[in-house]
């Protein structure tokens, strides 16, 4: 007889309470503009059930997170940037960078801007010394105009809970040529809210990469996160995002690109860590001609669960979207893609593609992709696809004819899958990167 | 001393399914001999092709292969392509994402490391070297070096694909299984003069074909025929000749006049 497993209990809900979101402001004598939007991103919070059985929702179930471990606020613990592996320091291309900025539980403990940026008035700071410094420009579209509270519980507590980030600003006309460089980094378990705000203004260009990882703990941890990328008219962004939290964490995060008339975004998006993720990625093509391209790796083994939902919103006509995740499990991991196309109506002459490319490397494995198109327009171009495959015999066996060991030759058909997206990598030590992630997951 | 693979009385079956493909094959291939193995189209052939290269799609019921003297029949496919064994599939797979380059570096390394556990496989531009040579020894584009393995090859370019990596690998008896199938009368000669360019003292080869055809540009020194899983028919180069003249319904009647006796 079949049994029907229904969910027993609703998610838990971690203990944060307006106290915290208030204390947050007073330490750091944040304006009143300010203030007031995280008491009221905390009051749409608590006016938001925890989600649960929602369509974005009903297939993650994270009710085995232990708030108890994972809400707690990371305290200041003195940790220096020597603590972070080496290989979340490396530059993205070349030796030099043209800013790094290492967190450490959520405090900045490195800090590095090339005087060459500097000089071209690019802003490059952690978001609190940005509200301060730079409030006019951080007030207009701080959680304004990309991720929003609105977008869900999880923004709305990020919205009124975070308390680390990155403030990138380009101006005008302005090249920033040296890649910019930020590592979140935790040693000790617990709650982070970290945000990132990128904001090219027309006619700018800049490459970032931001890394994100944890030491192993034996307790759980909570990521609450946003990113805002808003790519103004006929600009070019790069952005680079890799995450290798430890085993314990919990990621919630929100992530959305804002492109404008003739910009660009190219934004690589790489989930390796964490027990389980659950993350929004979405880009919103607001101007005619806007480009986007989204280039998504994912390789989840050993009890992982990474749950991406991607949005590709056409917001003008003339839009492109490019977007295709390629993503493996073994062991008893699952992952779960939910990609969508939505264009509003009259948004004629749009191009939107979507797949993600499945790989299932055991029988225990699991791997579900729901692609959706939603337009409302006609003269349109838009695809969608989801495949599936396993490592298969003959292939094997083919490499192996000619000497290469079992091991090695289901390595190369492994990595040969993933090649496809290695190639949309617009950068050399990022491919490589992913190439050692492979190897890693693979061989252990 | 010449390099010899000996097969003992092979009976063998697909995977998991008792009715016998083989049943009983002999055949002794010499370093430096050239033998054509002709048959009608299911008479075991390639069964015999993959079995000798350890397709773990058949299984082997009774008899023995051995190079050398090495049991053969207890190596993983890839103890026997370093043991000096090399088959030219009939249809070779595409593995995409992998670049012929990349597969053929690594199938050399892993040679050398079977050899030596701290080599540090081939330097890459010795490799580079060696492929240019082979591939304009075998009038193949060098673009082809940087393809995706046999993916979107035409069935030409997977034939010639195989006969580069057999000038790559350098195999000591090899197998070519229909390399002639499926290609035209110039991509046929492009393939055989790859062939005729490598065999010699140094390569024993066993050539699968169903037509006599192929055997206008190799010439093999030995000629067997298959007929329901056993070797019925051996000579010298005219047995093809002849086989080409009579058809293969004469060594069916033949063979069932034999059983009938």
């Amino acid at each position: 007889m079949a049994v029907v497993r229904r969910r027993s209990s609703l998610p838990q809900a971690p203990s944060f309470t307006r106290a915290d979101v208030e204390a947050l402001g007073r330490e750091n004598q944040e304006p009143a503009w300010l203030r007031e939007r995280r008491l009221a991103a905390w009051q749409r919070y608590i006016d938001t059930p925890m989600p649960y059985m929602e369509e974005e929702w009903r297939r993650t179930d994270y009710r085995h997170i232990r708030w108890s471990e994972a809400d707690r606020l990371l305290p200041a613990n003195g940790m220096t940037s020597g603590v972070v592996p080496g290989k979340n320091l490396e530059p993205l291309t070349g030796e030099e960078q043209g800013g790094l900025l290492v967190f450490v539980d959520g405090k900045v403990a490195q800090f590095e801007l090339s005087d060459r940026l500097a000089r071209q008035g690019v802003i490059f700071t952690d978001l609190r010394s940005a509200v301060r410094d730079h409030e006019d420009l951080v007030k207009t579209r701080l959680m304004t105009r990309a991720v929003t509270p609105a977008d869900g519980k999880f923004a709305a507590l990020h919205a009124a809970l975070w308390n680390y980030g990155v403030f990138v600003y380009v101006p005008r006309n302005t090249v920033a040529e040296l890649p910019l460089h930020v590592v979140c980094y935790n040693t000790a378990a617990g709650a982070g809210f970290g945000h990132v705000l990128v904001v090219l203004e027309d006619n700018a260009q800049a490459t970032m990469q931001v890394e994100y990882a944890s030491r192993h703990s034996g307790e759980q941890s909570a990521y609450i996160g946003a990113t805002e990328l808003i790519v103004g008219a006929a600009s070019n962004l790069r952005y680079v995002s890799l995450q290798d939290w430890n085993r314990e964490t919990f990621e919630f995060s929100h992530q959305r690109g804002v492109v404008d008339r003739d910009a660009q975004l190219d934004w690589v998006n790489g989930v390796m860590g964490s027990r389980l993720t659950k993350a929004f990625i979405e880009v919103d093509v607001v101007g005619t001609g806007a480009n986007a391209r989204v280039s998504g790796f994912f390789f989840a083994d050993r009890g992982q669960f990474f749950d991406l939902d991607t949005q590709q919103n056409h917001n003008a006509p003339l839009t492109n979207t490019d977007l295709l995740f390629k993503g493996a499990a073994r062991d008893d991991a699952r992952t779960l893609w939910q990609g969508m196309i939505k264009s509003l109506p009259e948004m004629q002459r749009i191009d939107g593609y979507q797949v993600c490319r499945n790989l299932m490397l055991s029988d225990a494995a699991r791997m579900d992709s729901v692609p959706g198109l939603e337009i409302e327009a006609d003269d349109v171009a838009c695809s969608h696809a989801a495949t599936f495959g396993t490592l298969e015999e003959e292939p094997i066996y083919y490499l192996m004819s000619r000497g290469i060991t079992r091991p090695q030759a289901e390595l190369m058909i492994i990595e040969g899958f993933f090649d496809e997206l290695l190639q949309r990598v617009p950068f050399e030590r990022v491919r490589q990167r992913l190439m050692d992630e492979i190897e890693a997951k693979i061989i252990g | 001393m010449a390099a010899t693979l000996e097969i003992r009385n092979l009976h063998a079956s697909v995977q998991g399914d008792e009715s016998l493909i083989l049943r009983g094959v002999d055949l002794t291939v010499k370093q430096g001999e050239i033998h054509a193995l002709m048959g009608p189209n299911g008479s075991g052939k390639s069964t015999l092709a993959n079995v000798l290269m350890g397709n773990p799609a058949y299984e082997v019921h009774d008899g023995a292969v051995l190079l050398d003297g090495e049991d053969v029949l207890d190596m993983e496919p890839d103890e026997r392509s370093r043991a000096g064994l090399f088959l030219a599939f009939q249809y070779p797979v595409a593995i995409p994402g992998v670049t012929v380059a990349n597969f053929l570096r690594h199938a050399i390394n892993a040679r050398m490391k079977a050899e030596d556990p701290d080599s540090k496989g081939i330097p890459i531009p010795k490799f580079a070297r060696m492929m240019r040579e082979k591939m304009t020894q075998l009038h193949i584009d060098h673009a082809f070096a940087g393809r995706y393995l046999n993916e979107g090859f035409s069935g030409g370019e997977k034939k010639r694909a195989e006969v580069l990596q057999m000038a790559v690998l350098e195999p000591r008896i090899a197998v070519l299984d229909e390399t002639d199938s499926g290609l035209d009368i110039d991509a046929l000669r492009i393939v055989a003069d790859g062939v005729n360019s490598l065999t010699g003292p140094q390569m024993g080869a066993l050539v699968i074909t169903h037509y006599q055809r192929m055997l206008n540009y190799i010439k093999p020194d030995y000629v067997h025929v298959m007929y329901d899983g056993q070797l019925v028919e051996s000579g010298g180069p005219a047995l093809a000749l002849e086989l080409e003249e009579k058809g293969y319904e004469w060594i069916r009647e033949k063979h069932m006049a034999q059983l009938e006796v």
